[in-house]
């Protein structure tokens, strides 16, 4: 249920980016979705790729602050509300959303979203509860189209 | 040329008699200070008479000038280690001021003046102002920080007794500082030169030219800066800028003062006693050749100090001063011996800024300061690698992490010091001692 994804510390400079984007590249590493949160200064970049246990040791190697985080992808019907009804649910529970991104690859009629929750366990409860499909991370290592 | 006002007509205070003593004199009078003030530190100073004690010398060994030589330097540490009273020569009853200056590890160093030594102190103030050409009918705007920094109340007394009128501004609240440089006559400024760079740039901006002001002097110290800054100042206020060299472990502002020659400091030496040493093995090293300042307060009676290790290097400039002062002068000071700077004013030493990285991280991670001059105020950046320890993969743990860091110089520097968080190993490494400072700050003079 629990999908790892990596972050990587970067300064805001240019050419940053491309860096350790070049590294999975010639690994053979796919970047299946990333985000960068990014301030004047510095930026997060989050990223889910095919093999994270690699990538990470490949990104620590090459010197980079690097670290695997527990996130959840979130199949979303893809119509207006589809997310709203979600973010309602955790606005009134003590599970919070830290921050979320989108994932490019979902099926015609679902939107699939990375959602980082403070408590990830207690967040897969509710969400199956409500009968809504918390993604394995088998489907989306191998690029996002569950079975 | 740098369009400068002519000097007022050379004013003479009695007091600056003592700066043209004939050098046979002033040689017999510093030996008698310095027998003096071996005896008291060697009667009332455990660690002076402790470690004269380990060599076998006792006061009357001092026979000589040469003999200070045979005396044990003092070194910062030992004020620390000593706080706050563990150094002192007179009782409590006896001292009217206590001053304290910032330490390595943010525990400050007291420093302790009788009577006496604030009339010392006074006296080497006058004398320092009357060399800087200031006197009777000057408005002297003191701009140095008043409280326990011995900047303040120092020049304040010597401006005083000199017979001028004070303005006990204080630093800070630059656009009062202008109002009043402008409104109330002003002839004479103290303050730091970073400083004064920043007044001249912040007048300009409210539309006042400092050129047009009665303005013509400027006592500058308490940071080292340079020849080239002084151009700068000289031709964009059109006054006098005088570098003076003191330090609150000796008495404070009034160790040493340019002349109106500004061709290198003259020290105050029947007071403060100077020797150049080789900061590496100790040895007195010959006239002219560079080395580390040393200082023994002649005339100190609370709070003598023997052979003082300032950690400023500089060099005795030989031959006589064009005006005539007798007293022997040192170069500029350019740089330290240790690895200690100032910023406005403000002592820092790199193990401060890694005692404050240490106790919000956990552990030391690498850093890098930089300094850097804008608009004439010094800017201090601490470069500090994110360590996977600290690192989060949340824009506001890092953010905090950023705040904590800066709140915790703050506390330990008493200084706001920006933080900028770097990625793992961009900092250089460098064989041996890693490199922690880099100053910038000269590069735009």
């Amino acid at each position: 249920m629990k999908i790892q994804q990596l972050s990587l510390f970067l300064e805001n400079k240019p050419g940053r980016l491309a860096e350790p984007c070049r590294l999975l590249a010639e690994a053979g590493i796919n970047i299946r979705t990333l985000s960068l949160a990014d301030t004047q200064q510095f930026g997060i970049l989050r990223m889910v790729v095919s093999d994270w246990e690699r990538a990470s040791s490949l990104l620590k190697d090459a010197g980079y602050a690097c670290k695997a985080t527990e996130v959840l992808a979130v199949e979303v019907p893809d119509r207006p509300g589809g997310l709203a009804a979600i973010l309602e649910m955790f606005e009134s529970s003590s599970v919070n959303i830290e921050y979320m991104y989108a994932f490019p690859f979902g099926r015609l009629d679902k939107a699939v979203l990375i959602f980082r929750f403070d408590d990830p366990d207690k967040a897969i409860e509710r969400l199956q509860s409500a009968g809504i499909n918390v993604l394995a991370g088998v489907d989306i290592y191998n690029g996002g189209h569950p079975a | 040329m740098i369009d400068i006002r002519p000097a007022t007509a050379p004013i003479f205070h009695p007091a600056s008699a003592q700066d043209y003593v004939p050098p046979l004199l002033l040689r017999a009078l510093q030996l008698r200070r310095l027998q003096n003030v071996v005896r008291r530190a060697y009667q009332h100073v455990e660690l002076f008479r402790s470690r004269m004690q380990e060599r076998g010398l006792r006061p009357e060994d001092i026979r000589s000038l040469e003999d200070i030589s045979r005396l044990p330097f003092t070194v910062k540490t030992d004020l620390r280690d000593t706080y706050p009273f563990g150094l002192f020569a007179s009782p409590m009853q006896d001292v009217v001021r206590l001053h304290a200056s910032s330490g390595t590890t943010g525990k400050p160093i007291v420093v302790a003046y009788t009577r006496e030594d604030v009339e010392v102190w006074t006296n080497a103030m006058v004398r320092t102002l009357a060399s800087c050409g200031i006197g009777a009918g000057d408005v002297v705007q003191n701009a140095y920080g008043y409280g326990l920094f011995t900047g303040g109340l120092g020049a304040h007394y010597g401006a005083e007794a000199i017979g001028a009128t004070v303005i006990p501004i204080s630093g800070g609240n630059t656009d009062r500082q202008i109002m009043v440089l402008k409104d109330l006559g002003v002839t004479a400024i103290c303050c730091t030169p970073s400083y004064f760079v920043h007044l001249i740039e912040r007048a300009r901006e409210l539309g006042v030219d400092l050129r047009d002001l009665a303005l013509r002097v400027g006592v500058f110290g308490a940071e080292p800066w340079t020849d080239s800054m002084r151009r700068h100042i000289e031709s964009n206020s059109r006054i006098h800028a005088y570098d003076i060299y003191g330090l609150s472990e000796i008495t404070g502002p009034g160790v040493a003062s340019e002349c109106g020659c500004q061709d290198g400091l003259h020290i105050f030496e029947d007071h403060f006693y100077p020797e150049i040493i080789d900061p590496a093995t100790g040895e007195t090293l010959p006239e002219g050749e560079e080395g580390e300042l040393v200082l023994t307060t002649l005339s100190k009676v609370a709070m003598p100090i023997l052979r003082y290790r300032t950690r400023d290097v500089t060099a005795f400039l030989s031959g006589p001063c064009p005006c005539g002062r007798t007293l022997r002068r040192i170069r500029r000071i350019s740089r330290r011996s240790d690895d200690m700077f100032i910023i406005r004013g403000v002592n820092v030493f790199p193990s401060q800024v890694e005692a404050a990285l240490l106790a919000v991280e956990g552990t030391l991670p690498h850093y890098l300061i930089v300094l850097t001059r804008e608009k004439g105020l010094d800017r201090m950046e601490v470069q500090v690698e994110v360590t996977p320890e600290v690192f989060s993969d949340k824009i506001g743990a890092l953010e905090e992490l950023q705040d904590r860091l800066v709140r915790e110089l703050d506390n330990v520097l008493g200084i706001r010091a920006e933080v900028r968080l770097v990625e793992p190993h961009t900092i250089q490494r460098s064989e041996g001692k890693a490199r922690r400072l880099i100053d910038r700050r000269h590069m735009a003079d």
